[in-house]
């Protein structure tokens, strides 16, 4: 070539390389899965990786090639990677300087359903004894606006927090006077069964701009033989309900959740097609809770993780087929989760951030004034374990509740990087920390990890997702979508 | 294909020109002579005094009027508005810019520190300054209104320090409307000081392009045959972003990046997501990658999945993705929405099959140097009655 020089001319001097971070896990018997400090990742070989570690490593080749361009492995003189690595690192963890964000109002404990998976809820007339009253809500607020987040999102939860509609009302225009001064981005969501929806209610939201976030577990009888209520008739109000905030409000303004339980296992594909025969594309597929009436009634210990593992796959593969034949349907906690594979954001999903999210991105007031580092935490404290209640409205400051033992022990302990199996886990860039779930389910906020639903269940999942990314180029384009999103 | 260049059928000077950048003007269109405007004169206008020089086809105005200078056949496309650079006897003739152009690539230096394999420009070392004076009056001769981009192109642009950035800044002030497109190798920005300077244009009309060819330094770095190339290019973009300036990255395509493209797809939109765009490129078989034909051409056939792949996964990704020089024929269907006519009109050819295609208004084409080496895939596209993707055919059916 024409006073050219070959490109060996361009490979190092040596082969002597530098370990960056990185960590493994065995995937089959020929694949072993390498992510590097940010998520990214590669498939090896047994003996590549036994090269890698005792760097027998040559200047350059195919492996080398890719170990260079994910940051594996660097010369000792380079700096780039580590530039990189910083930035990536950065960029993963902006959203934590935010600080809370999602402030959560339990307005009322009461409910008109009665479902037997509820973690929280009462069948109860006494309306002063489980309502929010205008002093709490008050002083709630005022805890809002003092989070240094520029984007607030204030959701109304229960029991059923239609309820209590008059103090929402009250609470949403009070957040909006305030806001004039702090100018933040402010958002509402109402987590409603929609039962109760009335053109007043329809009215408001329209006028304030309030997102609707409702419960739908699938098809008619599943839906409701999982969430009774006086006349049977919770799946009819809910698909009414939905439909007439699609009209009035938009399409985009109202999401569903489903809760799964036994009688959902074997029926994937009828609750991904109810989903979308209501007009909804985004279905996410979730385990059940550990917390509340859920294990009061053994609804927990119902089914286990494998069993709900091979729920998820057949949901998952329907929701690929379904895109493959042209209907965009995404599957939430995939997308979620993709997001964190595939890019450097991280959508800050509570259940899948480290440090966790407890407090610094979700916050709970709840009913009586106390208030709780996730909803979960008030979940746990409902059956009698208060260890997530960080102060109370009334009692305590700002400062006091977001500096309490209660919020920064559990943060500290669980931080996924010191946390033992998880700091040399391959997927730790991909989960997070729940103190919560390891406090309900071993009574420590770190948990065993072999003995944790919450780890193997996720293992699950991201072991699937990478498979398919990996071999279905079909799947894969579709992942990079969701990531993308 | 347009001409760009050419000798004065007949010069007729009374002293050497003052000057070698002219804006055409006409007769109609003329406002009053003002410097640097040369009055172009078409068949049976009348010349109005008071110019530095006169243009026309016409050879029998030779001696009649002031300075003239009759222009060759392939250059009589000309109009008002466009700008012609003479030698200051007036003999050799150049088009500079021609404002009916989608873009003008303005070539500011001969002279590079890198030797790309692929290069179709070769560097040569000579003092090549007069092209970037040329460029500063250009750039005063253009109506303040102009909004065509302005493409400033190399060699490596970069070598003239604050001279390119001086014109930079002539371009903000005098044609802010103007988007301003730069190529460069983007190793300067690797020092703060210079990202610092490039961006105190602080002109949101403008774009750098930049190529990246490797995921690695190894592979980028030995196909623009320079050690140390990937690291600084790299830190370049960072610099220029962390600046809040916009950056295009280009991929040219051949044997030696083909097989990693995905990689360097995968390695941009992780570690260079906030660029503007990135273009994967087609070879211009001129230059080196002429001289280097059996290491740097590969029939873009043969890179149809990767490349179909390495679009898809930054476009999934959110990241604005173009593919330019590239025959719709041989890339494949899903890939058409990102194909831009990207070939510059003056070097525009087409295939003789491409007479019987249905989509050659869609199609960029071919470089005119692409005789030197075909693909061997060029197939007419003729219209399908059960075509799953039919957007281009009916648009233009």
């Amino acid at each position: 070539m024409l006073e050219f020089a070959e490109q060996t001319a361009y490979e190092p001097a040596a082969g002597v390389w530098e370990l960056l971070p990185f960590r493994f896990e065995r995937f089959s018997m020929n694949r072993v899965l390498l992510t590097n400090m940010v998520g990214e990742h590669m498939f090896v070989t047994p003996r590549e990786l036994d090269d890698i570690v005792s760097r027998r490593l040559p200047t350059n080749s195919t492996l080398v090639r890719q170990l260079r361009s994910k940051h594996i492995i660097r010369q000792p003189d380079e700096r780039l990677p580590v530039t990189l690595l910083a930035l990536k690192t950065r960029t993963r963890l902006s959203r934590l300087a935010e600080f809370t964000s999602l402030h959560m109002f339990v307005v009322s404990l009461r409910c008109e359903h009665s479902c037997p998976y509820c973690q929280v809820s009462r069948q109860s007339s006494d309306k002063a004894h489980f309502d929010m009253s205008e002093a709490t809500a008050e002083r709630a607020l005022e805890m809002v606006f003092e989070s240094p987040s520029d984007n607030i999102k204030i959701e109304f939860q229960g029991g059923e927090p239609l309820l209590n509609f008059g103090l929402i009302e009250r609470i949403v225009r009070d957040a909006e006077v305030l806001n004039r001064h702090f100018e933040k981005r402010l958002t509402f969501v109402i987590a409603t069964n929609l039962a109760l929806l009335d053109d007043r209610i329809l009215d408001f939201c329209g006028d304030h701009d309030i997102f609707i976030s409702t419960s739908l577990d699938g098809p008619a009888d599943l839906h409701n033989r999982n969430r009774p209520r006086p006349g049977g008739d919770s799946w009819e109000r809910t698909v009414d309900g939905i439909r007439r905030v699609r009209e009035t409000l938009g399409a985009d303004r109202v999401s569903a959740l489903m809760t799964t339980t036994a009688a959902s296992l074997d029926r994937p594909k009828e609750v991904i097609d109810c989903y979308l025969q209501n007009g909804i594309s985004n279905v996410f597929l979730r385990p059940l809770s550990p917390y509340g009436f859920a294990i009061k009634t053994k609804s927990h210990a119902a089914y286990d993780v494998d069993r709900w593992l091979s729920f998820y796959e057949e949901g998952l593969d329907y929701i690929l087929e379904l895109n493959a034949r042209g209907t965009p349907v995404t599957e939430v906690y995939a997308a979620i989760v993709l997001k964190k594979m595939l890019t450097n954001d991280d959508p800050g999903y509570v259940d899948l951030t480290s440090p966790a999210g407890i407090g610094i991105r979700a916050i709970v007031y709840n009913y009586d004034g106390d208030v709780y580092a996730s909803d979960e935490g008030r979940m746990l404290a409902e059956m009698g374990d208060t260890t997530f209640r960080l102060g109370n409205l009334h009692e305590n400051s700002y400062e006091e509740i977001m500096l309490s033992d209660a919020l920064l022990n559990p943060l500290d302990e669980s931080f996924a990087l010191s946390a033992p199996m998880c700091s040399d886990c391959a997927f730790e860039p991909y989960c997070g920390a729940d103190p919560v779930f390891h406090q309900a389910t071993q009574g420590d906020f770190v948990g065993r990890k072999p003995l944790s639903a919450f780890c193997s269940r996720n293992m699950g999942v991201f072991r699937l997702l990478l498979d398919k990314y990996e071999s279905d180029p079909a799947a894969r384009e579709v992942f990079l979508g969701w990531a993308g999103r | 294909m347009i001409s760009l260049r050419g000798r004065a059928v007949a010069t007729c000077l009374e002293a050497p020109l003052s000057r070698t950048t002219w804006m055409l003007t006409t007769p109609e269109r003329a406002t009053g002579a003002r410097e640097g405007n040369a009055l172009l004169l078409a068949n049976g206008a009348s010349p109005l005094p008071g110019y530095d020089l006169y243009v026309g086809t016409d050879e029998e105005l030779w001696g009649s009027i002031g300075n003239y200078i009759a222009l060759p056949r392939q250059l009589q496309y000309l109009t008002a508005g466009d700008v012609l650079t003479t030698s200051v006897d007036g003999t050799r003739l150049r088009v500079l810019w021609r404002h009916r152009a989608r873009q003008n690539s303005i070539l500011l230096t001969e002279r590079c520190n890198h030797m790309c394999l692929m290069c179709s420009q070769p560097p040569k070392p000579n003092n090549d300054d007069w092209l970037i004076d040329q460029a500063f009056e250009l750039i005063r001769l253009l109506p303040p209104w102009t909004s065509t981009e302005i493409g400033f192109t190399g060699g490596e642009p970069t070598l003239y320090g604050e001279r390119l950035f001086a014109l930079l800044r002539l371009c903000r002030n005098l044609v802010p409307q103007a988007p301003v497109h730069t190529l460069s190798n983007g190793r300067f920005f690797s020092n703060d000081e210079f990202a610092a300077g490039y961006a105190a244009v602080d002109n949101p009309n403008m774009m750098i392009g930049i190529p990246i060819y490797g995921s690695e330094p190894t592979l980028h770095d030995f196909v623009v045959q320079s050690k140390g190339a990937f690291d600084d290019t790299v830190s370049g973009i960072l610099n220029l972003v962390a600046r809040g300036q916009r950056v295009e990255i280009r991929v040219v395509v051949h044997k030696q990046t083909a097989p990693h493209l995905v990689e360097i797809a995968e390695f941009i939109s992780r570690n260079l997501p906030f660029v503007e765009q990135v273009v994967f490129m087609g070879l211009e078989m001129i230059g080196f990658a002429r001289a280097n034909i059996d290491d740097i051409w590969i029939d873009p056939v043969d890179y149809k999945e990767i490349l179909y792949e390495a679009v898809t996964l930054l476009d999934r990704k959110g990241i604005r993705t173009l593919v330019y020089n590239h025959q719709l024929c041989v890339i494949d269907r899903r890939l058409w929405p990102f194909a831009v006519r990207s070939i510059s009109d003056w070097k525009n050819e087409y295939h003789p099959e491409c007479l019987k295609c249905s989509v050659l208004h869609d199609c960029g084409g071919f470089f005119f140097s692409a005789s030197h080496r075909f693909s061997d895939h060029i197939r007419a596209i003729t219209p399908r009655q059960d075509d799953s993707q039919p957007a281009l055919l009916t648009l233009t059916h």
